[in-house]
């Protein structure tokens, strides 16, 4: 089989998405640890236009962009299939796939916000997001694909541990089982999962490094 | 079983634009309902009541929201005709890459060159020409993204074209100027009957971008 390669970054929710896809469908590889602030001369020659982690480098041939190197994993290496095969229901899939992606923003507001007045209206939006999630794409099932988890669950799985992290951070919680019931429940289920709980990056080192993050964007808003 | 096809659309809209490329190319039969986007039909609200936004895709009686991913259904669904995907997966992945940097690009710098002035909307045209480069590059000697017909990125990316001239009058630039291979693809891409009846004339959506202006108040 030729060589797989993953150029990511250990905090990286997006680099984070790949591994899971890749660890669930056995498939060997090597890892690259980026260095962001000094990025090596073949991320910069494997992805040109964005100049981002994660990319996935199969028998020498570049993917970047991490719902689409998800994407290339699935119909690449077919066995453990994470979409449906019904046309219908794969392009469910990708609408809640995409739905995460276009609310991204959102997040960034939050977890970006100073001033309880701003932060407060942010988390609102967000929880409204949440609800939509969890009445509309996850429903009653187990798990976004059903009892198992599928692409959705992996595009999904950054709320489990990166937002979780950040509701910490700046000291709003939404994602508690009083608000969010089945969401919630997901979380645990998620995180439960043997490929998930092995690879989720320690969770003290990534608060720490979203504590440092977060008191960056503070200085530099009091600064401006 | 018979197929029945409904397509919720708005003439300016490049999203809609797509729908309409893909569904001729692949010889679907379709019903088209023009929406007002001040007053969505009942229909619409309950077809994608999420985003509320066009196009909507109802096939027997399911609908499929998202442009790009309309794009790929039809081309799942009605796999045996003129597919736009190619199917060597890594050739699927570049072409997935280079239609959603075309999508991101020409929707988000597209907007700010006629919605805004001074330096924001210089930022966003030396950006926009700067996308247009690149893909230019992607195409190289090709006559379509997609090769020797049109493909996922050309049906993704063309139906900008149409907004190009409203582009060059709000900012004032000429695109043909600096980009001249892109332009003769965009051309080309007009040759073909799929998409010279799914692009509205470019003076008639520079006069609604102008109406867009004057309704949001932007001069």
């Amino acid at each position: 089989m030729a060589e797989v390669k993953l150029h990511g970054f250990w905090s990286s929710p997006f680099s984070q998405r790949v591994i899971w896809a890749l660890k669930i469908k056995g498939i060997d590889y090597e890892y690259i640890e980026e260095d962001l602030s000094n990025k090596s001369e073949l991320l910069l020659k494997y992805n040109p236009v964005y100049k981002k982690i994660p990319v996935l480098v199969h028998g020498g041939n570049p993917i970047a962009e991490s719902l689409i190197i998800l994407e290339y994993i699935e119909e690449t290496w077919p066995e453990h299939p994470l979409l449906p095969t019904d046309p219908y229901e794969k392009a469910m899939a990708r609408f809640w796939i995409q739905f995460i992606v276009d609310k991204g923003s959102i997040f960034h507001a939050f977890f970006r916000s100073t001033g309880r007045v701003d932060q407060e209206k942010a988390a609102k939006d967000f929880f409204e997001v949440l609800k939509i999630i969890e009445e509309q794409a996850l429903g009653d099932k187990k798990f976004f694909g059903g009892d198992t988890i599928n692409l959705v669950d992996i595009s999904y799985g950054l709320l489990a541990y990166w937002f979780k992290n950040a509701e910490e951070v700046i000291g709003i919680k939404m994602l508690e089982p009083s608000a969010l019931p089945r969401l919630s429940q997901w979380v645990q289920n998620f995180l439960e999962v043997p490929v998930i709980k092995e690879t989720i990056p320690d969770r003290d080192k990534l608060l720490a490094y979203m504590r440092r993050i977060r008191e960056k964007i503070v200085a530099e808003q009091l600064n401006n | 079983m018979s197929e029945e096809v409904v397509l919720l659309d708005f003439w300016p809209s490049p999203f809609g634009m797509r729908m309409r490329i893909a569904l001729a190319e692949k010889g679907i039969k379709y019903e088209s309902k023009e929406e007002d986007l001040r007053n969505k039909s009942d229909l619409l609200l309950q077809m994608n009541p999420i985003h509320q936004k066009i196009p909507v895709l109802i096939h027997n009686g399911k609908p499929v929201c998202e442009s790009l991913i309309q794009v790929q259904y039809i081309d799942e669904v009605w796999h045996h005709k003129s597919p736009l995907l190619p199917s060597d997966p890594y050739q699927r992945a570049i072409a997935r890459f280079w239609a959603d940097f075309a999508d991101k690009k020409m929707s988000d710098l597209g907007r700010k060159i006629w919605a805004t002035k001074g330096e924001e909307q210089a930022n966003a045209k030396k950006e926009f020409i700067e996308s247009l480069k690149l893909l230019e590059g992607e195409l190289g000697d090709k006559p379509y993204f997609g090769g020797e017909n049109l493909g996922y990125v050309d049906v993704v990316f063309v139906p900008f074209y149409s907004w190009f001239y409203a582009y060059e009058m709000c900012g004032d630039f000429s695109i043909d100027a600096e980009c001249p291979k892109l332009m003769a693809w965009a051309k080309r891409c007009l040759e073909k009957e799929s998409v010279s009846e799914s692009l509205p004339d470019q003076e008639k959506v520079y006069g609604f971008v102008l109406q867009m202006k004057k309704a949001f108040g932007i001069e």
